[in-house]
C-alpha cells in the first residue's frame, strides 16, 4: 500500500470526510476521532469513514484535549474541520500543535478559508456550491439555479485536502518540516466549473443555466437536445459534428434502420458533411425528432449495451440502482463486501485508485470507544504542574 | 517565485494525454513546483486547442483559452511516434521523469511500446498513471466517451433537477475533475512510497468509478437501505427552509435552516416573528411537509431585496446564506480576490488570462501560476536541450527527421 505506515488523525465532520476515506483507501492509518454523541449508522457517515479506525473522542473537554494532543505528538497528518470564529480555531491552532510536533501537517478544512473578510461565514452544501458558481449552472434557463441533489460540496473539498496533506507530505520527504494547509470548500468547487470562468475572462460572456439543451455549437443559435426521454428514464445523447459525430450518427441511422424504425429526413443526410457548426434550429428539430421517437422504444440497458457495441457516444442517465447493477463495475471488482465487526456484510463503493492490478481493499474497523486516560492523565498532570 | 523552493520542486512528470483529466493533474502538480512536459504531435495536438472556445476571436492552436485554463504552468513539447527515431525519443522523455500520465484509450500505450512495463524495465520506479472512462479493464473497457455525457452515467444529471422534470446538464466534463482530483491524491501517494521504498507503480483510474466515490454516500444506502436517490430540486431532508430565491436584479440568494431555533432567527431577520408560531411551520416535519407553502414566503421576502446585503445580514445573525455567484462574480468574489484564487498570467496570443489557483494553501511551500499554458510545441528547445540534455547536433536531427515536429 502506497500510504503503508503514514498515520493520519482524521477529526472532520462531513465537509472533510473523504481526504481521511482517500488516504485510507491508498493505504495510510487513518484514526477518526468524533464526538462521543456521533451517529455513525448515517449512510453518508459509513460510507465515507469506512477503512479508518473511528475513536470516541471528544476534544471540547480537557481531558479529550490532551488526548488529542497526545494523538497529534505522533501522527504525520491531521486532518480538521475548522470554522473560523469558533473555539475549533483555537484547538487546530498551527502554531501550538506544530511545537508538538515539527513534522506536523496540519490540513484545515473550512467552508471560505482560514482568513479573509467572510473567513467566518457559516455555510451547508447548498450555500457553498452557490457561492462557488456551481448553481448558476445548473437549472433551467428560466427557472432557479439548482444544487446536485446529493451534496457535492464536501467530496470537492475532501478530495482537494487530500491532494493538499499529499503535496505537504512529499515536501516534508524533503525538507522534515511540516506546514499548515489551508483548504477552502469555496475555492475548492470552483474547479467543478470546467472552463466555463475563462469564457467570462477571455471575451465577457457569461456561462449561465444551461437546462436541458447544449448551445453554442452552431453559429445560427440553434440548441440540440441532451437529455431523451427512454422507455425507462432518459439517454445522455448530442447529435455532435466531427470523426466522432460522425461514427456515432451513422451507427445510429444503421441501429434505426435494423429496428426498421422510421429514419425521417435522417435518411438523407451525409454524415461526411453533416456539419452542425452551421446547422439551423428547424435543421437540428427536423434530424431530432425520428431520434427521440425511436429512443421511446429502448431502455437504459438497451442503449448503453448497444451504443458500446457500435461505439457510438452517448451514455443512459443512471439512477443510483443503475449503477448498482452495472457489469463493468462488477468486472472491476469496485464494489466490496465488508464484514462489520458485528458480523454483518456490507456493501460498499470500492477504492478508486487499482495500483498494480489490486483494488486496495477495505476493513471496516470497531468503534473504539474506551476512555483511555492514561496518555491524557499524565498531559493534565503535567500541566497542572 | 524566484527564490523560493516549492513542495514539489525537483519532480518530473510527462504528460501522453489530451483534454481535461490527465492533463489537468500536470496543471495541479505544476501549481506546485513540479516540471510539467505536456507531449503534442503536429498531427495530433491536444483536442481542447482546437475544438474547444473560447477562443481568443477565432479558433487557432495557440488562441484556445480552454486548453491554456486547464495548462498552465506547464512546458509543450512536440513528438511525432511515427517518425523513425520518435519512440526512441519518447521513451529518453519517459525514463528522464519520475511519473507518466496518459489518458488515451486502454492497451494504446502498450501498443506503442510505452506500457508501463516497458517503461518500467528501462527506468524502475517510474510511477504510471492512466485515465479513462471505464478504467484499464471490464466488458466495457474500450468504449470512448466524454466527460459530460459520463456525468450521466455516473448519476450526477439524474440527480439534478426538479423530481418531476428532467435531468440537467452540468457544465463541462464535471466528471473529468473528479478523475484528476483523485488521480492527483494516487501520484502524490505514490511518490511518498517511491521515497521511502525505491518502488514505482501503477495506477488505474476509473473516472466513471472515481464519480461513484463523490456519491458513495448515495450507493451505500441504496445497498443498505434499497432508497433510490433522486433529484429533488433545492430540497433537504433535514433542513427547510432550503433553497435559493430570486432576488432584485436576478440575483439569487441560497439559504438554509438546521433547526427551529435557525428557523426563529430567520423569521425575526425577516420581521416575521409569528411564522415559527404558524403550526405548519412549528418544526422541522412541518416546515418539510409545507415546503413549497414556507418557499412561497421566502421567495416574496427576497424578491425586493439586494441578494448580497441579505447574506450578510443573516450570516450577522448566525444563519447560514449566500448569493448564488454568476460565474462574473467568482472574480470579484471577496474571499476568492482575498485568497488570490485567480492569478493573471499574460499569454503570448491570448493576452492576460486569469488561471485558477487550487482551493488549498500551503503556508511555507506556496505553490503559484508560474506561467501562463505554454504555445504549441513552445519548449522543444528548453525541454530537449536543457532538461533532456540532448545536444545541438542531436536535437537539430531529431527536427529535421520530423521526431521533434
Amino acid at each position: 500500500m502506497l500510504l503503508s505506515g503514514r498515520v493520519v488523525l482524521d477529526c472532520t465532520d462531513r465537509l472533510g470526510w473523504l481526504a481521511g476515506r482517500i488516504l485510507a483507501d491508498l493505504g495510510a492509518e487513518v484514526v477518526k476521532l468524533d464526538p462521543p454523541d456521533t451517529d455513525r449508522s448515517a449512510a453518508d457517515w459509513q460510507a465515507f469513514n469506512i477503512n479508518k479506525r473511528p475513536v470516541d473522542l471528544d476534544v471540547r473537554t480537557p481531558v479529550g484535549r490532551a488526548e488529542l494532543e497526545a494523538r497529534i505528538a505522533k501522527a504525520d497528518i491531521v486532518l480538521a474541520s475548522v470554522q473560523p470564529g469558533t473555539a475549533s480555531v483555537e484547538i487546530f491552532a498551527y502554531e501550538r500543535l506544530a511545537a508538538l510536533n515539527p513534522g506536523l501537517i496540519l490540513v484545515a478544512i473550512s467552508p471560505f478559508g482560514l482568513t479573509g473578510p467572510r473567513a467566518e461565514w457559516k455555510a451547508s452544501d447548498i450555500e457553498l456550491m452557490a457561492a462557488g458558481g456551481a448553481m448558476s449552472l445548473a437549472g433551467e434557463p428560466d427557472g432557479a439555479p439548482r444544487r446536485i441533489s446529493v451534496p457535492q460540496s464536501p467530496p470537492w473539498t475532501g478530495s482537494q485536502a487530500a491532494i493538499g496533506a499529499l503535496v505537504a507530505l512529499n515536501e516534508r520527504n524533503r525538507s522534515g518540516k511540516g506546514q499548515l494547509v489551508d483548504v477552502s470548500a469555496q475555492a475548492s468547487i470552483v474547479i467543478s466549473l470546467a472552463h466555463a470562468p475563462a469564457f467570462f475572462d477571455v471575451e465577457g460572456k457569461e456561462p449561465k443555466r444551461a437546462g436541458t439543451f447544449m448551445t453554442g455549437r452552431s453559429v445560427t443559435g440553434a440548441r440540440f437536445r441532451v437529455f431523451w426521454p427512454c422507455r425507462d428514464g432518459h439517454l445522455n445523447f448530442i447529435i455532435y459534428g466531427g470523426a466522432a459525430g460522425r461514427r456515432t450518427n451513422e451507427q445510429l441511422c444503421a441501429w434505426m434502420r435494423e429496428a426498421s424504425a422510421d429514419l425521417g429526413p435522417l435518411a438523407g443526410i451525409d454524415w461526411k458533411s453533416f456539419d452542425p457548426t452551421k446547422a439551423t434550429q428547424a435543421e437540428i428539430d427536423a434530424i431530432e425528432k425520428p431520434v427521440s421517437v425511436f429512443f421511446l422504444t429502448l431502455t437504459k440497458r438497451q442503449f448503453l449495451d448497444g451504443a458500446h457495441k457500435r461505439e457510438m457516444l452517448g451514455y443512459p442517465v443512471s439512477t443510483v440502482a443503475d449503477i448498482a447493477g452495472d457489469p463493468q463495475l462488477e468486472a472491476r471488482g469496485f464494489w466490496q463486501s465488508v464484514t462489520g465487526p458485528d458480523g454483518v456484510v456490507r456493501r460498499h463503493a470500492g477504492s478508486f485508485a487499482v495500483i498494480d492490478g489490486k483494488r486496495p481493499p477495505l476493513v471496516q474497523y470497531p468503534v473504539d470507544s474506551r476512555q483511555k486516560p492514561s496518555a491524557a492523565k499524565k498531559a493534565v498532570a503535567e500541566e497542572t504542574r | 517565485m524566484a527564490g523560493v523552493v516549492q513542495a514539489l520542486d525537483g519532480l518530473k512528470l510527462v504528460i501522453f494525454g489530451a483534454y481535461a483529466a490527465g492533463p489537468h493533474i500536470g496543471k495541479v502538480l505544476a501549481n506546485y513546483g513540479a516540471k510539467v512536459v505536456h507531449v503534442e504531435s503536429r498531427e495530433r495536438p491536444d483536442g481542447f486547442r482546437l475544438q474547444y472556445p473560447p477562443f481568443k476571436g477565432r479558433p487557432g492552436l495557440d488562441r484556445s483559452a480552454c486548453f491554456s485554463y486547464f495548462n498552465d504552468s506547464k512546458y509543450a513539447v512536440t513528438l511525432n511516434l511515427k517518425a523513425p527515431d520518435g519512440m526512441a525519443l519518447a521513451h529518453r522523455l519517459a525514463a528522464w521523469s519520475d511519473v507518466v500520465i496518459e489518458n488515451m484509450r486502454p492497451g494504446v500505450m502498450e501498443r506503442l511500446g510505452l506500457g508501463y512495463a516497458a517503461l518500467a524495465k528501462e527506468k524502475p520506479g517510474i510511477i504510471m498513471l492512466s485515465t479513462c472512462n471505464m478504467g484499464q479493464t471490464g466488458p466495457r473497457a474500450d468504449q470512448p466517451g466524454f466527460g459530460s455525457q459520463l456525468s450521466a452515467l455516473a448519476g450526477f444529471c439524474g440527480l439534478t433537477g426538479d423530481p418531476d422534470g428532467p435531468p440537467m446538464l452540468l457544465y463541462g466534463p464535471y466528471i473529468d475533475f473528479i478523475a484528476s482530483s483523485l488521480g492527483s491524491a494516487a501520484v502524490l501517494a505514490a511518490l511518498d512510497q517511491r521515497q521511502r521504498t525505491g518502488k514505482g507503480c501503477y495506477i488505474d483510474v476509473s473516472q466513471y468509478e472515481g464519480g461513484v466515490n463523490f456519491i458513495a454516500g448515495a450507493m451505500f444506502d441504496y445497498f443498505e437501505n434499497g432508497t433510490v436517490a433522486h433529484r429533488a430540486a433545492n430540497d433537504d431532508l433535514q433542513a427547510t427552509p432550503h433553497g435559493a430565491y430570486l432576488c432584485e436584479a436576478e440575483r439569487w440568494l441560497a439559504l438554509s435552516c438546521w433547526s427551529d431555533a435557525e428557523f426563529a432567527v430567520l423569521a425575526s431577520a425577516m420581521d416575521q416573528p409569528a411564522l415559527p408560531k404558524d403550526a405548519r411551520f412549528a418544526d422541522a416535519a412541518s416546515r418539510h411537509a409545507n415546503r413549497a407553502l414556507l418557499d412561497d414566503v421566502l421567495a416574496a421576502w427576497c424578491r425586493p431585496r439586494d441578494a448580497e446585503a441579505t447574506a450578510a445580514l443573516l450570516q450577522e445573525a448566525g444563519l447560514r446564506a449566500h448569493l448564488v455567484t454568476s460565474i462574473a462574480g467568482l472574480f470579484t468574489d471577496p474571499q476568492l480576490v482575498h485568497r488570490k484564487t485567480w492569478r493573471k498570467r499574460r499569454h503570448p496570443v491570448i493576452g492576460d488570462q486569469s488561471y485558477y489557483f487550487p482551493g488549498f494553501d500551503l503556508s511555507r511551500t506556496p505553490g503559484d501560476i508560474t506561467g501562463p499554458a505554454p504555445c504549441f510545441a513552445a519548449d522543444n528547445h528548453a525541454v530537449y536541450r536543457e532538461l533532456l540534455g540532448l545536444s545541438e547536433a542531436e536535437y537539430d536531427a531529431l527536427c529535421k527527421e520530423g521526431a521533434i515536429d
